[in-house]
């Protein structure tokens, strides 16, 4: 798989003294959406804040497409768009002024069309004459990401995207995102939402007080570190389990009609035929069965404490 | 390679936004121009008579004008950089793949092109009140636009530094406007006592007032000479600190 950046050894220590990043090593697939996922203060805007060029970094490189991003950052900058955790815009320009300014910051000539496509496709274009300090919230999210995409980049990314965001712009969103990849766009979030990790990201990061903890792709992260959960049903309740069941660490659910079993994914054997026979020989009739996977939430809540 | 849509964009929001206020931006110098035509040139000015051979209305006239250059060019280029690190919208400067050399010349470009426009306006509006007549019209241009340039730049250099509306003011207010006001707008240094003399020399802004007088009325406190040089080294000394500033990231860079 290609990378369209290269992190190496990047920390960020503030002149507060803070330091915000330590040793952060990441490669980033072309062509993937990669979730950062990490509590508030974590380091995810200060990670993406070096990267786009706004903040120096204190030791350690970042390269996109090859190309250095402090030696060489016209050639990084331009693949780039970034949509800001804050709503930081001016208050009487108007929506069309402004797409247009981004998109001449960023070298590129004039293109009405491109951009009037742009609006449209973020429900932007009826408001085009409207200054900025007239819109909702949720339409200057829009606006933002309309800015980010003004100079067509190759890499977005959007800190905290969905934050204060209402349902129908968060689902308008995840369209446009998916769209966006699609066409071949490299997509990065950071989001201390898990669902929103799970619901969108091919890799989920995680990140903690300035480190990365883990980068993985989403199916295998669930599997590495989620536990399954076998529930099974039982046609006649049961008060004790037989003794010739110890080995399997067996609960039994509070009404007394299920039985738990936890496993794990990664073992060569989930022990599961096995328990089934047992059950069978020790007379007790199964009525249902049902497994369950660990949220990313669990699994998160377990890493983030644990290290 | 250059970048320059993005001069473009950023000079052009620049001048929109002067546009937007217009108001603010053109006719407040304009009336306090007249205001000071009508305190000083006629309400004073008919006391005095003539300084140096030229009637008393009409010598203000040049340094009126540098007023109100000064203050505007360095309003106008601190506020237009210090506004978007105020409001956070300089992180897309900041991620844009533009220069600082870029940067500085959109913004200081369209403050030094605002204030060029406005000293021309006050020019018309002096020649209301009083017959001006320009011996050398091309040195009072040159020092039109050196002083707009360099002045744009210090403004510049200030939006950059200042971390808030006070410090935004501070030397505006406690260093501009007394070196203008005492740099012989209004008088000629010959007027003093000779110890005032000596120490008005130390003012920056005597030789820039007294230069663009000279272009004027072929009347000057220093030598025409000696003022265009120290236009040039302000310049200079102002493009050294943006470039320091340039090389170091200074207060835009954590
Ligand atoms: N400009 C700054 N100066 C000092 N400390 C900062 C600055 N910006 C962020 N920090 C600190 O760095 C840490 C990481 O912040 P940030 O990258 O914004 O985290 P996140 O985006 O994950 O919430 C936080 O503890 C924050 O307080
Ligand atoms: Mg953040």
């Amino acid at each position: 798989m290609k990378n369209i950046v290269h992190i190496e050894a990047l920390s960020k220590t503030y002149d507060s003294g803070h330091q915000a990043l330590s040793r952060v090593d990441l490669d980033i697939h072309q062509g993937e959406i990669l979730a950062l996922l990490g509590p508030n203060g974590a380091g995810k805007t200060t990670l993406i804040s070096i990267i786009c060029g706004i903040v120096s970094a204190s030791t350690g490189t970042v390269s996109v497409a090859g190309h250095d991003n402090v030696r060489d950052y016209r050639k990084t900058r331009d693949l780039i768009g970034l949509v800001p955790q804050e709503l930081t815009l001016g208050a009487f320009d108007t929506v069309w002024n402004t797409v247009n300014f981004s998109r001449g910051l960023f070298g590129k000539p004039p293109d009405t069309a491109y951009l009037e496509q742009l609006l449209k496709d973020l429900s932007l274009w009826d408001k085009r004459d409207s200054e900025l300090r007239e819109l909702s919230g949720g339409m200057k999210r829009r606006v933002l990401i309309a800015k980010a995409l003004s100079h067509e980049p190759r890499v977005l990314f959007l800190d905290e995207p969905t934050a204060g965001v209402d349902v129908e712009l968060r689902q308008d969103m995840w369209k446009m995102v998916r769209k966006l990849n699609d066409s071949g766009v490299t997509i990065i979030l950071t989001t201390h939402y898990i669902e929103e990790a799970e619901e969108i990201a091919d890799r989920v990061g995680i990140i903690s007080q300035g480190k990365l903890l883990l980068v993985e792709d989403k199916q295998n992260l669930m599997q590495k570190l989620g536990k399954k959960q076998l529930l099974i049903e039982l046609r006649e309740m049961v008060e004790a389990i037989p003794a010739a069941l110890a080995e399997y660490n067996l609960e039994i659910s509070r009404d007394g009609g299920h039985l738990v079993y936890t496993y794990d994914t990664q073992s060569e054997r989930t022990g599961i035929t096995s328990l089934l026979q047992d059950l069978n020989d020790n007379g007790m009739s199964l009525k249902d069965l049902k497994s369950s996977q660990s949220s990313l939430e669990e699994i998160f809540v377990n890493l983030v404490s644990t290290k | 390679m250059i970048n320059y849509q993005a001069i473009r964009v950023i000079y052009k929001y620049e001048m929109l936004r002067a546009w937007n206020t217009l108001l603010q931006t053109i006719a407040s110098p304009v009336i306090s121009t007249s205001l000071y035509f009508v305190v000083f040139g006629a309400a004073i000015g008919s006391r005095i008579e003539q300084i140096e051979g030229v009637p008393y209305g009409v010598f203000i006239v040049p340094g009126l004008v540098m007023l109100s250059l000064l203050t505007q060019s360095i309003a106008n280029a601190s506020f237009g950089i210090f506004f978007p690190k105020f409001t956070g919208t300089i992180y897309e400067v900041m991620s844009a793949p533009i220069s600082f050399f870029e940067i500085v010349v959109g913004y200081v470009g369209a403050a030094a092109t605002k204030s060029l426009v406005l000293g021309v306006i006050i020019l018309i509006t002096a020649n209301l009140f009083v017959d001006l007549n320009i011996a050398h019209p091309f040195v009072m241009a040159l020092f039109l636009v050196l002083t707009c340039v360099s002045f744009a730049l210090f403004g510049f250099i200030i939006g950059l530094w200042a971390t808030n509306f006070e410090k935004l003011q501070l030397i505006p207010m406690l260093v501009i406007t007394p070196l203008v006001f005492l740099g012989g707008s209004f008088y000629s240094v010959s007027m003093l006592p000779p110890a005032w003399q000596t120490i008005t020399l130390f003012n920056p802004v005597l030789y820039l007032i007294s230069g663009f007088r000279w272009s004027f009325f072929e009347v000057a406190d220093v030598s025409v000479g000696v003022s265009l040089a120290m236009i040039c080294m302000f310049l200079l000394a102002c493009l050294a600190l943006v470039w320091w500033m340039f090389k170091t990231g200074y207060r835009l860079k954590q």
